[in-house]
């Protein structure tokens, strides 16, 4: 269905959308965080982590996601490439 | 806790059908034979004497009775189709600080004795008058409709329940419209519920007929013959206990109507 809709360059079903939207706002709302206050989070993020490590800062990104009534806050920060001497 | 218990029917979002549902819950309950007092604590837009047809026979309101210009029982119109539903309406002229929180759960606690249901119509928004129709429930009922801001309000809605310790709140989606479900152009009640993460109790379709009702003030509860007023008596049975089976979602197409014809 995904793919038939990709080859088509069909816009998802308007319920969908509502959907994915309705995700996002109320998981800002019950954390009661808004996305300017995510934005905030991740350039402190973004400065306290590359004091230490070099990481790239366009591809970090802060977001929730939720169970049903549990909410948590992902930050995914890719790293620019491995220092010099690292070890798995 | 003895006597009637104490249902209050809330949203958030203005404008999704609380009073409607409120209006008809009460008929289905006194058809079913439950002696019902709904009140309206909208003070300063009340509108469910409005929806049952009784807004000619009232003298004494809610903010007489709390002011101490009647006795409670003088305030209570006796709906003239069903001898055991009973209105206690709001005070149109007065604002929402005129009924105190205090004074609505006395209230109550008056009536509970005498009555086997209180439906209390909660005002819109998460203010005074809203805390003050929470404040006696026993129960609440979340009314929303399948669309992002209606959905939005319940869950702060839901939130501010859980925080108060009141519940456990039931979902109504009201106005719930098949076919553009089926189109995927309205969210499902899988979806809302998902969302949500609270229980069904009914949904209620869009339907015309509460329309024509509202205009002639006889609410669809009071007939068999729209799909609105059977889902009304539907949620009226599962408040009373019973085991009601959600009806299908989606009305049968016109192949599988064909298919099922020819199966059986």
């Amino acid at each position: 269905m995904k793919l038939l809709e990709k080859l088509r360059h069909r816009e998802p079903p308007s319920g969908e959308v509502a959907q994915e939207r309705l995700r996002l706002i109320l998981a800002h709302d019950r954390a009661s965080i808004s996305p300017g206050l995510l934005e905030v989070l991740k350039d402190e993020i973004i400065a306290v982590i590359s004091r230490h490590i070099p990481i790239d800062p366009e591809g970090v990104q802060v977001t929730f996601t939720e169970g049903p009534r549990v909410h948590r806050l992902v930050a995914d920060i890719p790293l620019r490439s491995r220092p010099r001497g690292w070890r798995e | 806790m003895m006597g009637a218990r104490v249902v209050t029917i809330t949203s958030g979002k203005g404008g999704v059908g609380k009073t409607t549902v409120t209006a008809n819950l009460s008929v289905a309950l006194a058809m079913r034979g439950q002696r019902v007092v709904a009140i309206d604590a909208d003070i300063g837009l009340r509108n469910l004497d409005v929806m049952l047809g009784l807004e000619n026979r009232i003298v004494y309101d809610l903010v007489d009775v709390v002011e101490g210009r009647c006795r409670l029982r003088q305030a209570l119109v006796r709906d003239k189709r069903l001898e055991n539903l009973f209105l206690l309406p709001a005070a149109q002229t007065r604002d929402k600080s005129a009924v105190r929180i205090e004074d609505m759960v006395r209230v109550c606690e008056e009536l509970r004795e005498s009555f086997d249901f209180l439906l209390i119509d909660s005002p819109a928004g998460i203010e005074h008058g809203f805390r003050t129709a929470l404040a006696p429930a026993d129960e609440v009922l979340i009314v929303t409709n399948p669309e992002v801001a209606a959905v939005r309000d319940a869950d702060r809605v839901i939130g501010l329940l859980e925080a108060e310790g009141k519940g456990p709140a039931r979902l109504i989606i009201n106005r719930l419209k098949p076919d553009l479900v089926r189109r995927g152009d309205m969210l499902d009640t899988a979806a809302v519920i998902e969302l949500l993460a609270i229980d069904l109790i009914g949904i209620i379709p869009e339907d015309e007929a509460v329309i024509t009702a509202a205009n002639t003030g006889r609410p669809v509860a009071f007939s068999d013959n729209s799909l609105a007023g059977r889902e009304f008596h539907n949620i009226a049975r599962r408040l009373l206990g019973e085991e009601v089976p959600f009806a299908p979602l989606k009305e049968p197409g016109f192949l599988e109507r064909l298919f099922r014809r020819i199966l059986e």
